[in-house]
């Protein structure tokens, strides 16, 4: 049961990241590196704010806007500087790995005993006796669930279909009037404010910050997509945003089955990369990429 | 009126593979006209359309439209007058998509891309009209993606989708190239349909020499990036085929082609 609740915890809480990674990997096709800096960039920020004892609900929304400002920096490396798109990506996620640090001040900073997102008076006061033990994955899929519908709705407003035509034709975009630029930026800045907001709660979860939990970031959350999207293709009427969702908890059911059957949790980068490359080539991903580039059309 | 004025373009400058492709190069197209540009490959045809439309940015020389100076206008804001189809059929709509969305999508061209909802509700019996004139059946599938449609219907919801807003100039760009004979017969009619109902103004670049005598009111020849046969009115329709081809020939074997 533990298991289980940690499971579904830690798998939407990278659910929120794996969204923000659709809208870049899937959507307009950019291979983002900034979340590996972007994510921790959130733990850090959640728990300077706890410190200083503001509202940790408060924190959600500051992380949200600090990944979108890092998000539109990436877009402006890439879009006016015209540096590809992978190294825009990994520019950030380096100067992010310091920015981190001062903005945190140190290393790792707990924030032990300390009021959050899942322990505050208000989610302590609704959930009492035996069902306490379930505030925390609650609130997650309670947030998660709200951030994916909120994207669902962006997705089916004109400046979505913006996005979603930018990734799909880029030419349209300039055919419709539109400066293609402008929406990439818009695009990766919405994605990384998801990233950011994702390691927000992470932090609030483990209840620390620890510069190194942003390594392998952009792996954890490629392979949810790509395990969410080719899983449930076949099923039309599954949003392709819920599968992402799913896709997430089925990746870290995966992790923590592979660490149950004996692997040490210093094993878990090498677990996640190989799972990563399993996915990869179960997933033929990589074969209709090259497909589809081959016969643009 | 659009007018060239003067425009040189190099390729490759400062290299072995210099090209100079437009040399003081003129050239103006009345409101209304239906111009048909032909000629052989690495005339200029394509890079004429890319200057007109602020894909390629010239060297020298100026671009008007009537009075208005565009040489250094954004290709995308230029686009907003501008209805552009292209040579492939995946160019002009997003796969993806429904025919539903990527016709929302361009009936808001000009207009404010925000948080509203992406499709009008209201436009729908609208597009399913026009979309009935097509004659494709496609006013039944608006739910479809259009990557899951033929080229050919790719290219009709494109034509549609490139003049659904007001426009000051269509500008056609080989755009049954990649059609099959009978696909590009449906295409080039329906072309000639709207650009007469609209009475917008027109620049078809083809390869069909037969569509360049048959449709438009103006045909031009071009050469090395310049113009040289430029036929309107009377002496438009005078001109067969036959005659097209004999010039075409002579020019290629000229160039050793």
């Amino acid at each position: 049961m533990a298991l289980l609740l940690s499971v579904l915890e830690q798998g939407f809480i990278y659910a929120i990241m794996a969204l923000g990674m659709y809208i870049t990997y899937k959507i307009l096709d950019f291979p983002d590196m900034t979340v590996d800096g972007s994510f921790p960039m959130g733990a850090a920020i959640a728990c300077v704010l706890i410190t200083k004892g503001i509202h940790p609900a408060l924190t959600l929304p500051v992380c949200f806007l600090a990944g979108a400002f890092v998000g539109m920096l990436t877009g402006l490396i890439h879009v006016k500087c015209k540096v590809r798109d992978l190294l825009s990506g990994i520019i950030m996620m380096t100067a992010l790995y310091t920015v981190n640090l001062r903005i945190a001040g140190r290393a790792n900073l707990p924030i032990y005993n300390m009021e959050t997102i899942f322990d505050n008076s208000f989610v302590n006061g609704i959930f009492t006796g035996a069902s306490a033990d379930y505030k925390t994955v609650i609130v997650i899929i309670l947030i998660a669930v709200v951030t994916k519908y909120l994207l669902d709705w962006y997705m089916s407003t004109k400046s979505g279909f913006l996005l979603r035509a930018v990734g799909d034709n880029d030419t349209i975009v300039t055919s419709l009037g539109v400066d293609k630029g402008l929406v990439k930026i818009v695009g990766l800045s919405i994605a990384n404010g998801l990233v950011t907001m994702s390691g927000c709660v992470f932090a609030q979860q483990q209840r620390f910050f620890d510069i190194s939990t942003g390594t392998g970031t952009a792996v954890i959350g490629l392979a949810s997509v790509i395990i969410g999207t080719s899983l449930f293709k076949r099923l039309t009427f599954l949003r392709v945003t819920t599968s992402v969702v799913i896709g997430s908890v089925i990746y870290k059911g995966c992790v923590a089955l592979a660490v149950r059957m004996g692997l040490s949790s210093s094993d878990l980068k090498l677990i996640t990369a190989a799972l990563f490359l399993a996915i990869l080539v179960l997933g033929m991903e990589r074969k209709k990429k090259v497909k589809t580039n081959a016969d643009a059309e | 009126m659009l007018t060239l004025n003067k425009i040189t373009k190099h390729y490759n400058p400062g290299t072995v593979n210099e090209l100079c492709l437009f040399d003081q190069f003129d050239f103006s197209v009345k409101d209304g006209e239906f111009v048909a540009v032909v000629g052989s490959n690495g005339s200029g045809k394509t890079s004429l359309l890319n200057i007109i439309c602020g894909s390629i940015d010239v060297d020298g020389g100026s671009i008007l439209v009537g009075e208005q100076d565009i040489t250094n206008k954004k290709d995308f804001l230029r686009h907003r007058r501008i209805g552009r189809v292209y040579q492939d059929p995946s160019k002009g709509t997003c796969p993806s998509m429904t025919i539903l969305e990527n016709m929302s999508l361009a009936d808001n061209k000009g207009g404010h891309y925000g948080l509203r909802r992406g499709v009008n509700k209201a436009r729908i019996a609208y597009y399913r009209e026009i979309l009935e004139q097509l004659g494709l059946g496609l006013e039944d599938k608006i739910h479809t993606q259009v990557g899951a449609l033929s080229g050919g219907q790719r290219q009709a919801v494109a034509l549609l989708m490139s003049t659904m807003t007001p426009i000051d100039f269509l500008i056609l760009d080989e755009h049954t190239a990649a059609l099959d004979p009978k696909t590009a017969e449906i295409i080039m009619g329906l072309t000639d349909k709207i650009v007469k109902e609209k009475q917008v103004t027109t620049i078809m670049v083809t390869h069909n020499l037969r569509y360049a005598v048959e449709y438009g009111d103006r045909l031009v020849m071009m050469h090395e990036g310049k113009v040289i046969l430029d036929k309107s009115g009377e002496e438009k329709k005078r001109i067969d085929t036959d005659e097209i081809m004999g010039i075409f020939n002579r020019i290629s074997v000229e160039c050793g082609n």
